[in-house]
This record gives structure tokens, C-alpha cells and sequence, in this order.
């Protein structure tokens, strides 16, 4: 074991030095001028060609190297490919955002996304290790005999990785445009490529050795932005430990900011122009007409006043762009009136649990935190592209030793994000809540050009109140380095962080996709006779489609997709994790059980998030069926339901069921029982 | 027959370390934030408990949750001679 662990721990360390080289390198041409745009391409190049040279170099025509890796990925290495493997563009550039609107409620991501691993390390990874086959439908299909269990398993996990994809995609998309300038579809394609050279050829053993490559430099990234901000702020170059101190500030600066005058002014300002559109809403389709009326009466004055031109123009333009029909109205000004309404609303602090006025509002808010963590956990340890890692070690004891390194190198990224939010709400009350509209720091500019950051003086007194500005969640990680006064290199570097990010994940999911179409429904169902070769080219073929089709949907840029990511863990959770638990800790879990419990808890899940989230579907013809949701949990953990009732179905579908055949149960002895040398 | 005692000796010390470490998990976890409100008044490196634990000290005692268990499962492996040959697939 140890003969080719060493060469590779050399190698990665000569290619995280050589990565810190290129950095210093770039950051002394920036000084010497080199133009930002250059640097951008520079990381983006670069990185990319550093993953293909990997992705090529492991390249193999063996089927276990392409599903498993050949089961040779050392503990350590594995935990890294998972780190990264896991943390999603999601977790790099939305949660350091959603801390920070959302304080200690945000802290649920922080929760649900580590302490899913406990259940993965003690109830399923050495498990599958043992059984040892190359997909999680393969286990589901030799515990609950036959290939419908599979089918359903397949099913499962294609809906829930290949919304993930889309979403990891579309956020490749947006760092290449916003970074490098480059057109958002053509960015999608660029990464779309970056997906392909790390897998195509090498499959898993790419992806691992790619994956282990990506988490170095998305790690650098996050860190070295927030250490040099809290080295400026606090003088201790530790922001995991010094942001309790920035927060405690951050709470002083609160109590002073939400009662002040202006600041409520403001909030009752938004509040009336929420009220408006309510009231327009509710006289539709009459206030559509007299808001066309008044347009075309203005317009008519200021021609007949011979105004500017450019005035009249932006009138009738604005009277062109006006909802055509009172559906379209009603959805367009419901949004606006939301948005008013939240800039209106009285802000939460920071640091308080479960915020809000009333025992009930409180109560509802735990409930709900309790249950979006309950959910991201079981859907952590049933997301079929993070257990699939675990088949590749050698053996069941380094799985163990692996599950924690993963945990240990995700922890890195998920102890800091919150350190991001506090000093991003630290510099937004001490140096812009307060100062004149005419002095805003020059990062509030640049990205309000792009829509990230949004001002508006609604009470018009040239100065910026809380409530008149409005962050962009990602904002808060991509803005740091400007906030910290720091070089565009380190911008750069962030852009290069939060691409590994997403495209390793990216990796992935596709290839467990195309495991799962190319292994259990080609290989296994229909044509168990394929030749090794032949396999390999048909994963190949599905890979390709796979990415091409998750490609087009995200250049559409479906509006719901980053929401809809996080159904993903309430559906992966509720299809797989009961039948998997069971089937390992419940011989009498019989095949009837599991594929009723693995339906029903899929159905109710969906059932819920849909009619709690919609209230329409325009493209099925389908209008108000939304439903009120209960006892008050709210879509993104309607996993809650769908794992109690895949638990449930399984249990008494069972027990009503002859108990499961011999064979069955000694295979389940098999995975719970390691072969014993002597005895 | 000796070899099935064994077997079912492994596996009932596996469930009940599985058990206890699954307990404190869910205390962590869900009692912690559960009474998250209660806690506010004690601070830890400037933060209130309840904020602390869900941002720092629950994720680090996962950690170590995972770690004490991969340390006493290998040990027994090793305790009840077991041949992890998987290693040859």
C-alpha cells in the first residue's frame, strides 16, 4: 500500500506548490499591468488544461477503473475526491451568502451537510464497501432480488443528480461570464468541456485523481480571501476563531442601525409600495388598464409639450413592456410586491435562533430548521454520486478511515463560511450603512453593474439605509477580495476556486448518471451478455448525452434550478435512505417492502414540494391546486414526510409479506459480517 | 456453530457502539438546536452557545464521532482476526 502512496503525496505537493508559483507569478504581472481579463483567462485556461492533463494521463479501458477506480484510492485521497466531490458551486458561493441574509438560520446548511456524514460513516459506507459492487441500484437490486428494485433505484437517481448537474453547470456558466467575460452559453460549453476531458476517458479513476486536484485549489480559495480580511480586521489571521468577536460588533451596530429613524422611514416606504401593488393585484384586470392609461396619458402630454425625445421614448418603452394579460400581470407584480415586502420587513439579528416576534412565529421557525437539517442529513447520506465514492477503496477499513477524512477536508470550507458572513456584515454597517448615495466603495459599483448589488433611495435622502440595499447571495464570496482592498489575482483565484467547485461536482453526478443508465439498465437488464469493451463505449456514449443534454437545459437558465437543488436531498433521502438502512439492519425487510417504501416515500416528497411550492402549472393547464403546508414546513424539507412514510410502507408492507428467502438473508450476513481468518 | 457466536458477538458490540455514537449525534444535533434559544446567555469565543454549536462544535464533534468509530471497529477487526481480502478484488 504504502509503495504508491508516497509518489502520489509527492506529486500533489509538487503541484500545490507549483499552483502557488503560478499565483505569485500572476500577482507580479498584475503589478507590472498585465490587464484583469488576461488574469481571468489565465486561471481559467489553465486550470481547465491541468484537469484534461489528468483526465488523459488516467485514461483506461478496464471496467472496474472506469465504475471504481479499481478500488485502489488510498483513504486519504478518497476523503479529498469526496470533499470535493461534494461541495457544490452551491456550497462555495451560496452559503457564505445564505449566512449572511439569513444569520443563524443559515446555519441549518452547516449542520445538515456535516453531520450527514455520521449516518454515512455508521450506517451505510462500510456496508456497501463490503458488498462491494460498483452502483448504489446494484445494492438495492441484490438485497431485494430482481431488477424492478433496481429500475426504481436508477429512477431515483437520475432525478436527483441530474437537477444537481444542471445547477452545477449553470453556475460554470456564470463564473466564466462574470470572471472572464465571456458570453454565458459560451461558458456553459467551456465547462462543459472542463466536465468532459476529467471524465470521459478515465471515468472514475479521472474523476478521483481530477477531483483530489480540484479540492486543493478550491480549499486555497476559500481560505486565503477571509484570512487577509480578518488579518485587516481583527490583526489574527485565524477567522474561524475571531469572527465571534466581529459578530459581537456586528450585534452592537444592529441595535443602533434597525431603530434609527431613517431606517424605519425606509422600511415603511417599502412596505407602502408593497401595499400598492397588493391593492393592484387585487384589482386586476382593471388596474392594468388604467396603469396603460396613465402611461399613454403622459406620453400624449409630453408630446404635445415637445419634451425630449429620449423621455418619450422610455415611456412608451416602459408602456411596451407592461404585462400583457392579467395572468402575467398578477405573477409579475405578485413578485415585485414580495420583494417590497422584504425590503420592508423588519430585519432579523444575526446571531438569534429561531428570530421573529411571538412564541409561534419562533416555534414554527425551529420546526422548520430542525427539519431542513433532518433532511439535508438523510439526503447527504443517500445522494448516489457521494456513496458511490466509498466503493472505491481497497478495503471496508479504509472506507471507515475515509468517511473521515472526507469530513475532516469538507470541514475546512464549512467552519469558514460562516466566518465570511460575519465580516461582510461587519464592512456593510461600519462603512456603508449611513454614508452619502455619492460615496459608495468602489466594489458596490462594480458589481451593481452586473444586478449583484441593488441600492435604491427609496426616502431620498442621499443617504444609504440597510433597507435600501440588496445583496445577491453569491455576492458575498466573490466581493471579498474587493472588500479586502486585495489584487485582482486573488479575484481571480476565487473564480478559479468556485469553478473546481462546481466542476467537480459536476464529474460526479455525471458519471453516476451514466453508471446507472450504462450499468444497471443497459448492462444488467438488457444485455448481460455485452462484451467489457462494448460497456465501456455505451457508458461513454451516455456520458457524452448526458452532459450535452444538462448543458442545453442550463443555457436556458431555468429561473427555479438553484431552489430546486435542494429537493434533491429531500428526494434522493426519501427514495434511498430507508431502503438502504433496512436493507442492511433488517433481514425481514422483504423486495414487496422495499419498492412500495422507495415509491411511496419518493411520491409523497413530490407530492408536497409541488403543491406546496406551486400553486399552478402553466405548461400542464393545471391552476390552483397549491395547499397549505403542515403543521407549517416548507417545501425544501418536505423530505420529512417522504422518508417517515418510506420508513413506514417498508415496515408494514413487510411484515404483511412471507418473510425474505434464505438466500437473501445469508446476503445479508454477508454484508454485515467480515470473513474471519481463524475460529 | 462457534463461528456463528462470533459472528453474532462482532455484530451486537458493532450495533451498540453504533447506538451510542448515533445518540450523541442526535443530542448534538437535534437537542442542542432544539433549546437553541435557552442557551443564548452562555458565550463562547464571543459567540452564544447555541450559535456556536451549530457553526463549530457540532460539526467538530461529527468529526470525531466518525473518527472514534473507524478506531473501534478497526481494533475489532483486528481483535477477532478478521481477513479484510476485499483488498483483492
Amino acid at each position: 500500500m504504502a509503495d504508491y502512496t508516497v509518489p502520489l503525496r509527492r506529486y500533489y505537493a509538487y503541484y500545490t506548490a507549483g499552483f502557488f508559483i503560478f499565483i505569485g507569478t500572476l500577482a507580479v504581472l498584475e503589478r507590472h499591468g498585465m490587464p484583469p481579463r488576461w488574469i481571468g483567462y489565465s486561471f481559467l485556461f489553465l486550470t481547465i488544461f491541468l484537469y484534461a492533463t489528468i483526465g488523459v494521463l488516467a485514461r483506461t479501458a478496464s471496467v472496474s477503473e472506469y465504475y471504481v477506480a479499481g478500488r485502489r484510492v488510498p483513504a486519504v485521497f478518497n476523503g479529498m475526491a469526496t470533499g470535493a466531490d461534494w461541495m457544490s458551486s452551491a456550497s462555495f458561493m451560496g452559503l457564505a451568502g445564505t449566512l449572511y441574509l439569513s444569520g443563524y438560520q443559515g446555519l441549518a446548511y452547516v449542520m445538515g451537510w456535516t453531520g450527514g456524514y455520521v449516518l454515512v460513516a455508521l450506517l451505510l459506507a462500510p456496508y456497501l464497501r463490503r458488498f462491494g459492487q460498483y452502483t448504489i441500484p446494484d445494492f438495492l437490486a441484490a438485497r431485494y432480488g430482481g431488477n424492478l428494485a433496481r429500475l426504481v433505484g436508477v429512477f431515483a437517481t437520475v432525478l436527483a443528480s441530474f437537477v444537481y448537474v444542471v445547477a452545477q453547470i449553470y453556475g460554470v456558466g456564470l463564473i466564466t461570464s462574470r470572471f472572464v467575460g465571456l458570453q454565458f452559453e459560451v461558458g456553459v460549453f467551456v465547462g462543459l468541456a472542463g466536465i468532459l476531458v476529467c471524465s470521459f476517458l478515465g471515468g472514475m479513476r479521472a474523476v478521483t485523481w481530477t477531483q483530489v486536484a480540484q479540492y486543493a485549489i478550491l480549499i486555497v480559495a476559500y481560505l486565503v480571501p477571509v484570512t487577509i480580511l480578518s488579518y485587516q480586521v481583527t490583526g489574527i489571521p485565524v477567522p474561524q476563531l475571531t469572527y465571534g468577536q466581529v459578530l459581537q460588533t456586528v450585534q452592537l451596530l444592529e441595535e443602533r442601525i434597525f431603530d434609527d429613524p431613517s431606517e424605519l422611514d425606509a422600511r415603511r416606504l417599502f412596505r407602502e409600495r408593497a401595499d400598492g401593488y397588493y391593492d393592484r393585484i387585487l384589482t386586476l384586470p382593471d388596474s392594468l388598464e388604467e396603469e396603460r392609461r396613465s402611461l399613454s396619458g403622459r406620453i400624449d402630454d409630453l408630446k404635445s409639450s415637445n419634451a425630449q425625445m429620449r423621455d418619450v421614448v422610455s415611456l412608451e418603452r416602459q408602456r411596451r413592456d407592461l404585462p400583457k394579460s392579467s395572468e402575467e400581470a398578477r405573477s409579475h407584480w405578485d413578485g415585485l410586491m414580495r420583494q417590497a415586502a422584504q425590503r420592508g420587513a423588519a430585519p432579523d439579528h444575526h446571531l438569534t435562533p429561531y428570530p421573529g416576534k411571538g412564541e409561534a412565529v419562533n416555534d414554527d421557525a425551529r420546526l422548520n430548521f430542525l427539519s431542513l437539517v433532518f433532511c439535508l442529513m438523510v439526503g447527504t447520506a443517500a445522494l448516489p454520486h457521494v456513496l458511490m465514492r466509498y466503493y472505491t477503496t481497497p478495503s471496508v477499513r479504509e472506507a471507515r478511515n475515509s468517511v473521515f477524512w472526507s469530513l475532516l477536508f469538507i470541514l475546512a470550507l464549512y467552519l469558514t463560511a460562516p466566518a465570511y458572513a460575519a465580516f461582510a456584515k461587519y464592512e456593510v454597517y461600519t462603512s456603508l450603512v449611513g454614508s452619502s448615495m455619492a460615496q459608495l466603495p468602489v466594489w458596490v459599483n462594480s458589481w451593481g453593474k452586473i444586478g449583484m448589488v441593488s441600492i435604491e433611495d427609496i426616502n431620498g435622502d442621499g443617504i444609504l439605509q440597510l433597507a435600501e440595499l440588496s445583496l445577491n447571495p453569491d455576492v458575498i464570496l466573490l466581493a471579498t477580495p474587493e472588500i479586502a482592498g486585495l489584487p485582482y489575482v486573488i479575484s481571480g483565484l476565487v473564480a478559479a476556486g468556485a469553478l473546481a467547485a462546481a466542476l467537480s461536482t459536476a464529474d460526479g453526478l455525471l458519471l453516476t448518471i451514466a453508471s446507472a443508465l450504462a450499468h444497471d439498465v443497459y448492462y444488467k437488464i438488457f444485455r448481460p451478455n455485452a462484451s467489457t469493451q462494448w460497456r465501456l463505449v455505451v457508458s461513454k456514449s451516455l456520458l457524452l448525452v448526458v452532459a450535452v443534454l444538462a448543458a442545453s437545459v442550463a443555457s436556458q437558465k431555468p429561473a427555479t434550478i438553484l431552489f430546486m437543488v435542494a429537493w434533491a436531498f429531500s428526494l434522493a433521502g426519501s427514495a434511498f435512505f430507508p431502503a438502504l438502512i433496512l436493507g442492511i439492519f433488517w433481514k425481514r425487510a422483504t423486495p414487496r417492502g422495499a419498492v412500495s417504501g422507495m415509491l411511496i416515500g419518493l411520491l409523497v416528497t413530490i407530492y408536497y414540494m409541488v403543491r406546496v411550492h406551486f400553486d399552478a402549472i402553466p405548461w400542464l393547464g393545471i391552476h390552483g391546486f397549491g395547499m397549505e403546508p403542515w403543521l407549517g414546513i416548507q417545501s425544501t424539507a418536505a423530505g420529512v414526510w417522504g422518508v417517515a412514510a418510506g420508513f413506514l410502507t417498508i415496515i408494514v408492507v413487510s411484515l404483511f409479506d412471507r418473510p425474505p428467502s434464505q438466500e437473501t438473508q445469508n446476503f445479508v450476513e454477508s454484508v454485515r459480517y467480515p470473513e474471519f481468518d481463524h475460529w | 456453530m462457534q463461528r456463528r457466536r462470533k459472528q453474532q458477538d462482532y455484530w451486537r458490540r458493532n450495533l451498540r457502539m453504533t447506538a451510542l455514537l448515533l445518540a450523541i449525534w442526535f443530542v448534538v444535533t437535534f437537542v442542542v438546536s432544539y433549546f437553541a434559544r435557552d442557551l443564548a446567555n452562555i458565550t463562547l469565543l464571543g459567540l452564544p452557545l447555541g450559535f456556536y454549536m451549530a457553526a463549530q462544535g457540532a460539526p467538530v464533534i461529527y468529526v470525531l464521532i466518525i473518527w472514534w468509530y473507524a478506531r473501534y471497529m478497526n481494533h475489532l477487526d483486528r481483535e477477532y482476526g478478521v481477513n479484510d481480502r476485499d483488498a483483492e478484488d
